[in-house]
């Protein structure tokens, strides 16, 4: 089936299986690996995009039904000249360690800060209950969401 | 962990998709917001012929607040509900149930009509749905039905819905102003499906005593039900510390848990038991 989608802003078109998922769609498909796939059935939140605005789940989600949708992945959260405020946010507190769940988790915590500036600890550890990360203890992470709020709009 | 093979087609209308489920029958599986479908296709415990999209038709979207109660599309997300701010007095029984659904990210996709048809013992909503006397709206080839919640869930993955029909909505009876509620659920993580929860309302008579008490239960049964020996102890008491103690008692000793690799069966009873008086506790405080 061919699909038609924006990706990261450009406008994309894909000729795929109705049962490939959006995941496999944009790794192999459209060859953009910065979405990881950890355990493929919903659990780890490694492999989440942001479509339509909302954070989901790319390996819950068929490439067909992101046909027309808009799609944002951890490619698009970064350019080639300087960090953003939420990598360099990441990088000041340390919060990654091996990486893997990494692009998982500054997708949603872009999708939340977007709409939710002033998100609160409660609420980053909340959000962030989606996504497994073995390394950091987590800590580290909610610390970085917070710090990253100001260049949203939202309160230091 | 990749999805069987099969075709897919979003159809426009749903008397598109009832002539589809018509034609392929058992072949067809519908697909809403695939939170639960997805990991089922990817653990290969199902492979459907063909998924039947409900994205493209509208008759199934929408959340409406009127002198009857709630009614909520087949295809209203969790995210919908949490965001649509008249529910937090329309229905906050409903409002607090969903905030303990799944993950962020789930909840962007997840919907009403998936969650009833998939029917996990586990699940809130239909816990809610039982809890509240809510009536399911059915259509399929012979015209639509309406169902109450407590004769639509038969058990663990089971439900009356027939071959060919499609739930497109959700109706909960209005929740009338000053009703005492309580919603609790244990996990081991956030997120993570209930061990065992418990959904409660009551309202007050003139006499400051708890009337029309309706308890339900979830996770502790192969489907969620009422608890009506503890519904029984509630009505017409102050909600006193003995009334509340007999009411969880009551409550657990009317579930009937499974033994599996997460719980003794016990474990789970004593759940219901911590959590009947902890949301009984917090009605009564509200």
């Amino acid at each position: 089936m061919l699909i038609k989608f924006e990706v990261n802003g450009a406008a994309v078109e894909a000729d795929i299986e109705p049962r490939q998922s959006l995941a496999d769609c944009l790794r192999e498909t459209l060859h953009l690996t910065g979405t990881h796939l950890g355990c493929e059935h919903g659990v780890c939140g490694a492999c989440t995009v942001i479509v339509g605005g909302e954070a989901v789940r790319s390996c819950l989600m068929l490439a067909v039904q992101a046909d027309g949708e808009s799609v944002v992945t951890v490619e698009g959260l970064s350019n080639d000249e300087a960090l953003s405020p939420l990598q360099a946010a990441f990088r000041k507190n340390h919060a990654l360690q091996c990486g893997f769940c990494t692009p998982g988790i500054i997708t949603t915590a872009h999708a939340l800060l977007t709409e939710e500036p002033d998100a609160d600890a409660d609420r980053v550890r909340e959000v962030l209950s989606g996504n497994i990360c073995r390394c950091t203890g987590y800590i580290p992470i909610v610390e970085a969401i917070l710090a990253a709020r100001a260049a949203y709009g939202g309160k230091q | 962990m990749k999805f069987p093979d099969f075709d897919y087609v979003s159809p426009a209308s749903l008397d598109e998709v009832l002539a589809i489920l018509a034609e392929r029958g058992d072949a067809a599986q519908l697909l809403a917001g695939g939170q639960s479908l997805m990991p089922i296709l990817a653990f290969r415990l199902s492979a459907p012929e063909i998924l039947v999209d409900l994205k493209n038709v509208p008759a199934l979207d929408g959340i409406e607040i009127a002198d009857d109660g709630v009614r909520l599309g087949a295809r209203v997300r969790w995210r919908d509900i949490e965001r649509d701010a008249s529910l937090n007095s329309a229905h906050p029984l409903l409002v607090e149930g969903t905030r303990n659904i799944s993950h962020y990210q789930v909840r962007n996709r997840g919907t009403v009509g998936g969650s009833l048809a998939l029917a996990d013992p586990a699940a809130e909503l239909p816990g809610i749905a039982v809890t509240c006397d809510a009536e399911i709206a059915i259509a399929g080839g012979a015209g639509e039905r309406r169902v109450m919640a407590a004769d639509f869930f038969l058990g663990a993955m089971a439900t009356s819905l027939a071959p060919g029909e499609v739930i497109t909505g959700l109706r909960l009876p209005a929740w009338p102003v000053g009703r005492r509620w309580s919603f609790m659920e244990f996990s081991r993580r956030r997120g993570d499906f209930a061990l065992a929860g418990v959904a409660l309302f009551y309202d007050l008579d003139t006499e400051g005593r708890a009337t029309g008490t309706h308890m339900g239960v979830i996770g502790a049964s192969d489907h969620p039900h009422r608890l009506t020996s503890a519904e029984a102890i509630i009505n017409n008491s102050r909600l006193d510390d003995a009334a509340i103690s007999a009411a969880a008692l009551a409550a657990s000793e009317a579930v009937d848990p499974n033994e599996d690799i997460h719980t003794p069966a016990d474990y789970r009873r004593g759940l219901v038991k911590t959590l009947t008086g902890r949301a009984l506790h917090e009605a009564a405080s509200r």
